[in-house]
């Protein structure tokens, strides 16, 4: 069973968060930052988050870098929905993200949160791509847990 | 003489299955070759009919699969036009290759300040042993660098030739650009300077008769994959006279005359370096992969290709804003590109869509990526087996990723 990358990919979500990536700036004074890698295609990004403590809410988190339309829309969307979150669900929201890329995960069936992250329902047909997704979650994490550099391989 | 490629089509079963639907456009042939049907049946003959070691057993079948595997080596030495069989070592591959060279005679005779002369358009595996001789060593790495063409420039290389230059290690033909090195002249220059030099032949030897005596470099590494063989196997030449005075690379079976606890005396080339059980079937999979390409020989795959490569290069401008990068005066059928906008990924992706199979990303030549200022390009890289109508379905897919990425 072929999938194809038009219909279950690059939807027009994708090609919007791409063109016209929302929080694609650098925050002045970032209380937690990381850079993230991907060896394998050279996706680069650099996440930066504003935390603010006690409570640990996201007050404000961005992105900077270079990477292929899946990489970029999926930073993009990852910094809209982490804003006003709070550790807690940002965890949360990892980990069905991964589950969701994975496969595990179907959106239309098992209860979650995910919102318009769902768009990446279709990446798990292309395993090569999944790394794209999942590259500025990952980076976030490592910024959090105070990582400076996280790389995919 | 043209070559009748619809018939050429039928010895190579891999071209005629489907993706997504369509009948697949293989544009891959720098990162692996198609095997036609007689190499593939030479390795079933051998798994078949006479599995057994090689140089050891009395029985029929060894010696039956000992003369296959000294068989083939036979064809890579007429192949190459060495000398001698004994300069055919068989090795898993160019990396393998350029690394016994590395490791054998550069751990042995390089000292500190010694220079080792590449070039800006290597494969990462002929630029990595280098950095890890480097560190062991103290050696030091110079490279050659290339205009925006995709050229060698000739007189920086002329530059930083000198009495400390003791190897040269030059990419014959570069697979991300596609440019043809002009190897010859080079290693006059370097034999003049007192250097060796060794060629990384892996993207030449599909495309270019290749004759050592005449080149006259010192060693020549390809992998037998990149020439319509099996993965797995590959072959460094050596002057005997220098591969003689380098000690073994890897210990073990068949690299030795006797052994005791107390010394041990290697065999005589080029069993010195084929430690352990070789790869039998490859080997003899690669003999035959040698014998097809002769069969149509290189005069007309070379004219095939050069049709392929001019054809191609301007169907890919109808795509707009295209831009190859590399653009050698001379260059094989690689055709390197990027679209503004558009990430290598995406494209290759969108274009595996139309059952079109491209390399996107670096190419392991990230060197080359950082002299264009990309952080990856897409690369169809043609094979005589292509058509210029497979080009015409590339061009077609480039303009549907176009409409996906306005």
């Amino acid at each position: 069973m072929s999938h194809d990358s038009r219909s279950e990919l690059y939807q027009q979500v994708i090609i919007e968060h791409n063109k016209n990536p929302k929080n694609f700036r650098k925050i002045p004074s970032p209380t937690h930052e990381a850079e993230g890698y991907n060896p394998l295609c050279g996706d680069h990004l650099h996440i930066y988050l504003h935390v603010k403590e006690p409570g640990g809410v996201i007050e404000d988190v961005s992105f900077e870098g270079d990477g292929c339309a899946i990489s970029k829309a999926s930073a993009s969307l990852m910094t809209a929905s982490l804003k006003g979150k709070t550790r807690q669900e940002t965890e949360v929201l990892f980990d069905q993200f991964h589950r969701l890329i994975k496969g595990e995960l179907r959106p239309d069936k098992d209860p979650n949160v995910l919102g318009k992250l769902s768009v990446f329902s279709g990446i798990w047909h292309f395993p090569a791509r999944v790394k794209c997704a999942s590259l500025c979650w990952h980076t976030m994490k490592g910024a959090l847990e105070k990582v400076k550099t996280v790389t995919t391989e | 003489m043209d070559l009748d490629i619809q018939r050429i089509r039928q010895d190579f079963p891999n071209l005629h299955v489907s993706v997504h639907g369509k009948p697949l456009v293989y544009f891959d042939n720098a990162a692996t070759t198609f095997k036609p049907r007689v190499v593939l049946e030479a390795m079933d003959g051998y798994y078949q009919k006479y599995t057994s070691n090689v140089h050891r057993g009395v029985h029929e079948l060894s010696e039956k699969a000992t003369a296959a595997y000294e068989g083939a080596r036979g064809k890579v030495q007429k192949f190459l036009n060495a000398r001698d069989a004994k300069e055919i070592i068989f090795t898993r591959g160019t990396t393998e290759s350029i690394n016994l060279v590395a490791y054998s005679y550069g751990r042995h005779s390089l000292k500190p300040g010694d220079e080792v002369l590449i070039s800006e358009m290597e494969h990462h595996s002929n630029i990595v042993p280098w950095q890890m001789l480097r560190e062991e060593k103290g050696c030091v790495l110079k490279v050659i660098p290339f205009n925006d063409q995709g050229e060698l420039i000739y007189s920086e290389f002329e530059k930083l030739l000198t009495a400390k230059t003791k190897l040269l290690s030059i990419v014959y033909i570069s697979n991300s650009l596609g440019t043809i090195n002009p190897v010859q002249k080079m290693i006059k220059a370097a034999h003049g300077r007192g250097a060796l030099i060794l060629v990384d032949a892996a993207q030449a030897v599909g495309h270019r008769r290749i004759d050592v005596q005449d080149l006259d470099c010192d060693f020549l590494a390809f992998s037998g994959h990149k020439l319509f063989g099996p993965t797995g196997v590959g072959v460094l030449y050596g002057k005997a006279g220098l591969l003689n005075k380098m000690p073994p690379f890897h210990g073990g079976g068949d690299m030795i005359s006797s052994v005791t606890f107390e010394k041990t005396t290697y065999n005589t080339l080029p069993y010195k370096f084929e430690a352990g059980t070789p790869a039998v079937a490859e080997v003899i999979g690669l003999g035959a992969a040698i014998d097809y390409v002769l069969s149509i020989g290189f005069d007309r795959i070379e004219a095939c290709e050069q049709g392929l490569l001019e054809y191609g290069t301007r169907a890919l401008q109808k795509v707009p804003g295209l831009r190859l990068i590399g653009t050698a005066k001379e260059k094989v059928a690689v055709l390197s590109f990027i679209l503004p906008g558009v990430h290598a990924h995406d494209i290759g992706t969108l274009v595996n869509d139309e059952g079109i199979a491209i390399r996107t990303g670096h190419h392991c030549t990230q060197p080359v990526m950082q002299h264009f200022g990309v952080p990856a390009s897409s690369r169809a890289s043609l094979s005589f087996y292509n058509t210029t109508a497979e080009i015409d379905r590339l061009v077609e897919a480039l303009l549907k990723v176009r409409e996906v990425f306005p």
